[in-house]
């Protein structure tokens, strides 16, 4: 029964992936003078908005967003605003993290929040899309037997490595062999999105080969 | 409790670390003494016929230009047109073999060969002072780096030759105010590979021309930074070397006849272009000898050095100048330079060969003498060896000259041979790391954190064997030192103390090992149920859990000399990782939430939770605020970090310069006031604790010390920060008294943290009795006077913390439930006793806050905010486990140890690692704050104890509160505990909490649980030295390791042995209230004694 599950989620994180080289790709040939070290912030939101604009297209043609309660038009655009909101404050929140993890807090405001940007985009829009403007089901998807899906299972995947990535990212910054990519926060957002594309391929494949052991808890 | 067998396990434990640190730090670090004395020109060497030695003879030259060409290897400057397809660093020197075969007796080109460690600064000193520089120079001091030895330049300044410098600017710190003239340039950017050497040019020439000089030293940098950067086999290695090849031409072309020419490389470089170790690649340099006129007696021949050490430079080019030879010098002169004794009367004049080796012998056996008469660690039998080969060759020469005939060539070779012999012997002892040592020290600490690590494992078994483990490998262990020793005596004659140690070291470890194997397998077979427990030990995913993960990752950040330099902010980040983990993995269990209705629990599936969810959104909610508390100061403290030079663009805290440097007044007094606001919440937030819990209510000595001492410790600092502070000309009348009171008020609070400290030890219980008078007290029959441990006076708080039973409870494990019969007539306790469930951490907590108080006067004012935040994230930890603990334990996690997972204590050894950072402290030697030496000894000290251990406290002060207050994490979680929760999770339902007085009750998982504790804590630190010793092992080559690596594992070892000694103390506290408490109870209840 979940084959058809898997299959559906391998082709929507290739999609996902394939959006990913476009974002890279595309504006090398159209912008002149794009690169990925030289230009990283346009890169950067790049990656971030074709990202996000794929997923909540895929998401929601998929139909895995939960359903809406009701179905006044109030409703949903109230939703879409706190979905908004909450994409928003995960910004902030995330900008605050890695102000704290040691980040320069003035200089380059920019760089750090355009990586909070970059973050927010891969691993709280997925939120968003699979789970709904609703914080306290983001908390228990985190837990052991939190899960209640397929999908919620590969969230957990995704934000994890993602966040493992970008954290692993921070480590070359100290090292003295003045490369390109160890200006901040070049390697760090490297590393988030090494973190996702491997999240994208190691979610299905995780599932995959442990489909016999999941059990789910029907809502 | 056994108190015997956990000090005597963790007393073993420190030894076998530090036996293991003694020996490699011995093979490592060359320590050498200096001598602090220098040659004159009116010196008499003795035996002497001659009133004057040193500056008798005409000098040969009157100028020298000393051309220094870093790194210049010999395989540089050898010229092979054969070859036809040279390497880019060969034959880029032709000129240097031009003018020797052109010139034979105006040149010499020889290998020249340098002493490890063969690094910049240490080769200037070896070829300036003519002796073997180790890393530690014992005598040097530290804050600054100015060679105080005798050397040439010191020489040619004294008998008023003017010495030009220009290059590295090395020199400048090594020589400062030295030099007539000097240009130096900045050496540090190894990228950079022509600012010294177009500097140098741009000069050079002009000077030469010139004259208002008579020694020019030039010390081109260009090739060094080459080789470091590209490496010797890259094109623009040969574009510097054939930019040097111009530099010599154009200076031999300028060159006057009383002139010589020295071009020489201060040391060579391996095939990746590093040096700093020992292999030949490093070691062999190159020296060319030019002089327009002619100075040498043929043409090279046979009985010339294949290879010249550097040292013989210093005497050579002191008889040639005529200057005397530094009074530290090994090395030898040259002979080829000196004429043969038949020609001395010839026309160049100056010494002959053997009147020059003759110096030269008198003045090396001189500071031998004088080295022998003040360190002892050259071996005995080879000092009396040479001093009889001196004393044989002395009567020779002098019987020779008296009776006027001249001597026999022999004597000539014998002197030398001498000399040889003397360098060798110092070269053995100064200059060459002991592999085998190294090795040795190597395996014993490995060994040391095995055992740590099975120590920590086994200690409930290691208690209950009550030390049995400890008694066979102590005993081995001595037997073994006594044998190698007694064999040692028996072969050589003498005692080496460090092999003796290391033999007795290491057979201790091996039978633990094994002894440890046979019991795991023996409890493995008594109980099976164990049994995939043990064997999961040291799977790999055992390992990778976070808690183990982030010591590996510290570890391996040693390796680096990036992260090392780095270092304060990489451990904060890895606390602070550390620190994000527990909530998550606490998420990722489900405990950090209150269950959400479960209908499998409603089925009665599920066991009751045991916590209510309020409790547990409580108890969240603490969790969650302290780790933002955490965070909040692991940030904050970000800002008091010191600078190292490598850190290019680093401003140094501003809170690190004392109150009296700053010069704006408003910023002064913020200052100040900043200060004595965090000192007096460090002292208002250690009394609060104290009442919070009823722990000043009795009248002991400890609570003396809360009441009274603390306070006024702190007023005294206040006071002393005020009177250090104030200009020295602003108050002129009260001159004297400011004088007295900054003699005065460290001293007292000296006086007062001793005295507090002393208060705490002898009288450790905070606890006071309130008997009610009762009916039935006065029958003497009823044996249950029943008491309560309550921790307020308030009686909000007395119904919260009630310890009704604990006496019932104690009877019973007794006497057996002899008891039951007891008639309740009240159901209130006969006795209350206030603070009794904090009886333990109370005074800890007292005794590190006092301590704190005392390392705070030790700093400079701003650090006060630092050891507030310091206190804080304490608290913070504290809590954080404390609240995880009390999670976990809802899920019935709680197997009634009273066991300290790793987490925390990682976090509490990486927060010690991060506060001495936090503190303004780096792990180099000239950023130690001398300053402490001189609080309360403003005039200086006589000996050399007492300001070292000074500067030692005020470098170590996180080590130290961190290791003291180490036991707090086992005594947190019972300090915290939420009424109930174990109670239910231990099976006495409608237990009230009894805080601390569980740990009596369980006194032998007590024990375990404070053993287990300690070992998991000095391990990590032992891990951590161990990585560092690795680190100074492997990378010995490595450029930086002088620099980095080797302070590193200094400060790395010291900051261990530190905390293993404090740790040791904190834990015999823990034992004292212990003993304290057991006599407490005795008292009370006297008929439980019989």
């Amino acid at each position: 029964m979940w084959d058809h599950e898997i299959r559906a989620m391998a082709s929507t994180h290739a999609i996902i992936a394939a959006s990913v080289f476009m974002a890279t790709v595309l504006p090398a040939v159209l912008v002149p003078g794009f690169s990925v070290y030289g230009t990283h912030l346009l890169w950067l939101y790049s990656v971030s908005a074709a990202v996000t604009a794929v997923s909540v297209a895929v998401f929601w043609l998929l139909g895995i967003t939960p359903p809406a309660k009701k179905h006044t038009l109030g409703y949903k655009l109230s939703r879409l605003l706190r979905s908004c909101l909450y994409f928003f404050l995960s910004c902030l929140f995330f900008h605050t993290v890695v102000v704290l993890y040691g980040a320069p807090l003035i200089e380059s405001a920019l760089e750090t929040f355009s990586l909070a940007v970059l973050l927010t985009s891969l691993t709280t829009l997925r939120c968003l899309c699979v789970l709904g403007p609703n914080v306290q089901a983001w908390i228990r998807v985190f837990s052991r037997h939190g899960a209640m899906s397929v999908w919620d299972t590969c969230l957990q995947i995704t934000v994890a490595c993602t966040l493992v990535g970008a954290w692993v990212g921070a480590f070359p910054i100290p090292l003295d062999w003045d490369r390109p990519w160890q200006v901040w926060p070049v390697s760090c957002s490297f590393g988030s999105l090494f973190g996702y594309l491997t999240g994208l391929v190691a979610a299905p494949a995780w599932i995959h080969y442990h489909r016999k052991q999941l059990t789910y808890k029907c809502k | 409790m056994k108190g015997l067998p956990v000090l005597s396990l963790l007393f073993w434990m420190c030894a076998v670390f530090f036996v293991g640190i003694y020996l490699f730090v011995g093979g490592f670090l060359l320590v050498r003494l200096e001598v602090n004395r220098t040659s004159t020109c009116g010196d008499v060497l003795e035996p002497g016929e001659e009133p004057v030695d040193f500056c008798r003879a005409q000098p040969r030259f009157r100028k020298v230009v000393l051309l220094i060409i870093d790194a210049l290897k010999i395989d540089f400057a050898r010229y092979d047109p054969d070859k036809t397809a040279p390497r880019p660093y060969e034959n880029k020197l032709p000129v240097l073999e031009e003018t020797v075969s052109s010139r034979p007796l105006q040149s010499r080109l020889y290998p020249f060969r340098a002493d490890p460690p063969t690094t910049t600064m240490q080769r200037i000193k070896g070829f300036t002072t003519g002796s073997l520089p180790t890393f530690v120079d014992v005598g040097n001091n530290f804050a600054s780096s100015a060679i105080l030895e005798d050397n040439l330049i010191h020489q040619f300044g004294q008998v008023g030759k003017r010495v030009v410098f220009m290059g590295d600017d090395t020199w400048e710190s090594l020589f400062p105010k030295k030099f007539y003239r000097s240009l130096p340039f900045p050496s540090f950017n190894v990228k950079d590979l022509h600012t010294v050497d177009n500097g140098i040019l741009q000069h050079l020439y002009n000077t030469m021309v010139g004259d208002d000089w008579d020694v020019l030293v030039a010390h081109f940098l260009g090739v060094d930074h080459c080789g470091h950067r590209f490496g010797p086999d890259h094109p623009a290695m040969a574009d510097k070397l054939t930019q040097m090849d111009g530099v010599i031409r154009s200076v031999i072309d300028r060159l006057q006849n009383d002139t010589l020419l020295v071009v020489m490389g201060d040391h060579g470089m391996t095939d990746t272009g590093d040096h700093g170790g020992e292999s030949q690649k490093e070691t062999d340099a190159a020296i060319f000898l030019y002089s327009p006129s002619p100075m040498f007696h043929g043409p090279p021949s046979q009985n010339e050095p294949d290879v010249v050490p550097q040292t013989d430079l210093v005497p050579t080019l002191a008889l040639l100048l005529g200057v005397p030879i530094p009074y530290s010098n090994v090395g030898q002169v040259l002979l080829p330079l000196f004429p043969p004794h038949e020609q001395t009367e010839g026309a160049v004049g100056g010494l002959s060969q053997l009147e020059a080796l003759w110096i030269n012998t008198k003045q090396v056996n001189r500071f031998l003498e004088t080295y022998s008469g003040m360190a002892k660690d050259i071996p005995p039998e080879s000092l009396s060896r040479l001093k009889s080969e001196f004393a044989l060759l002395s009567s020779e020469f002098l019987s020779a000259v008296r009776e006027g005939r001249s001597p026999s060539p022999q004597l000539a070779s014998s002197l030398q041979a001498y000399l040889t012999s003397v360098r060798d012997t110092c070269r053995a002892t100064w200059a060459r790391f002991n592999p085998l040592k190294m090795a040795a020290g190597l395996a014993i600490l490995a060994f040391a954190c095995l055992m740590c690590f099975i120590l920590s494992e086994l200690s409930l078994v290691l208690i209950r064997e009550n030390g049995a483990l400890l008694k066979t490998p102590v005993v081995v262990s001595l037997t073994v030192g006594v044998s190698v020793a007694a064999a040692q005596l028996l072969i050589r004659g003498y005692i080496e103390v460090m092999w003796c140690l290391a033999a007795a070291a290491f057979s201790s470890e091996l039978l633990f090992l094994w002894r440890s194997r046979q019991l795991s397998t023996s409890t493995v077979s008594k109980n099976g149920t164990k049994a995939p427990k043990r064997v999961s030990w040291l799977t790999l995913r055992h390992l990778l859990v976070p808690s183990l993960l982030f010591p590996l990752l510290r570890c391996a950040s040693l390796l680096s000399d990036s992260y090392v330099i780095a270092e304060g902010r990489v451990v904060t980040f890895l606390v602070l990782s550390l620190a994000l983990c527990i909530p998550i993995h606490l998420n990722w269990d489900g405990l950090l939430l209150p269950p959400s209705h479960d209908p499998l629990k409603s089925a009665g599936l599920l066991p009751a939770p045991a916590l209510s969810p309020s409790a547990v959104r409580k108890e969240s909610g603490t969790l969650l605020a302290c780790l933002g508390l955490l965070v909040g100061s692991l940030y904050l403290s970000l800002s008091f970090h010191g600078c190292r030079e490598e850190q290019g663009s680093c401003q140094p805290s501003a809170f690190l310069s004392p109150l009296s440097r700053l010069q704006d007044n408003q910023l002064k007094n913020l200052h100040y006031v900043l200060a004595v606001i965090s000192l007096g919440l460090w002292t208002y937030l250690l009394r609060c604790f104290l009442c919070h819990y009823g722990n000043l209510n009795s009248s002991g000595g400890t609570v003396f010390t809360a009441r009274w001492i603390l306070p006024l410790l702190s007023v005294c600092l206040g006071l002393h920060w005020a009177v250090s502070a104030t200009p020295e000309d602003s108050f002129r009348n009260l001159a004297e008294l400011i004088h007295l009171a900054q003699l005065a008020l460290p001293r007292v609070a000296f006086c007062l943290l001793g005295l507090g400290l002393f208060l705490i030890w002898l009288d450790p219980l905070t606890v006071f009795v309130k008997t009610r008078t009762q009916a039935s007290a006065k029958s003497l029959t009823l044996p249950t006077p029943r008491y309560r441990a309550s921790i307020g006076i308030s009686p909000q708080a007395e119904l919260h913390h009630l310890i009704p039973q604990i006496y019932q409870r104690m009877r019973r494990s007794l006497d057996d439930g002899d008891l039951s019969g007891a008639s309740e007539v009240d159901n209130r306790p006969a006795v209350e006793a206030y603070g009794l469930g904090t009886v333990y951490s109370a005074p800890l907590l007292l005794f590190s806050g006092l301590l704190g108080i005392g390392l705070l006067l030790l700093h400079p004012e701003g650090m006060a905010l630092s050891f507030l935040l310091l206190l804080l994230e304490t608290g913070a930890l504290l809590h954080i486990h404390a609240s995880s603990t009390t999670l976990s334990g809802l899920h019935g996690k709680y197997s009634g140890g009273f066991n300290v997972p790793w987490t925390p204590v990682v976090l509490w050894s990486l927060a010690a690692t991060q506060f001495f950072h936090a503190t303004g402290h780096l792990p180099t030697f000239p950023s130690i704050q001398w300053g402490a030496a001189f609080v309360g000894f403003p005039e200086g000290h006589t000996g050399t104890i007492l300001p070292a251990s000074l500067v030692t406290l005020n470098t170590f002060a996180s080590h130290i509160l961190f290791a003291v207050s180490c036991p707090l994490l086992l005594f947190w979680p019972l300090v915290c505990e939420v009424r109930g929760s174990r109670g239910r999770a231990c099976g006495d339902d409608g237990e009230d909490a009894v805080m601390e007085m569980r740990l009596r009750e369980n006194p032998q998982m007590f024990s375990s649980a404070l053993l287990q504790l300690s070992t998991r804590y000095l391990l990590i630190h032992g891990a951590q030295v161990f990585a560092s010793v690795c680190a100074a092992a492997i990378l010995r080559r490595h450029l930086m390791v002088w620099k980095v690596f080797a302070p590193k594992l200094m400060f790395e070892a010291s900051g261990f042995l530190v905390s293993s000694v404090f740790l040791l103390i904190g834990v015999t506290l823990v034992l004292r209230v212990d003993v304290a408490v057991g006599q407490w109870f005795k008292r009370l209840i006297p008929d439980v004694s019989r």
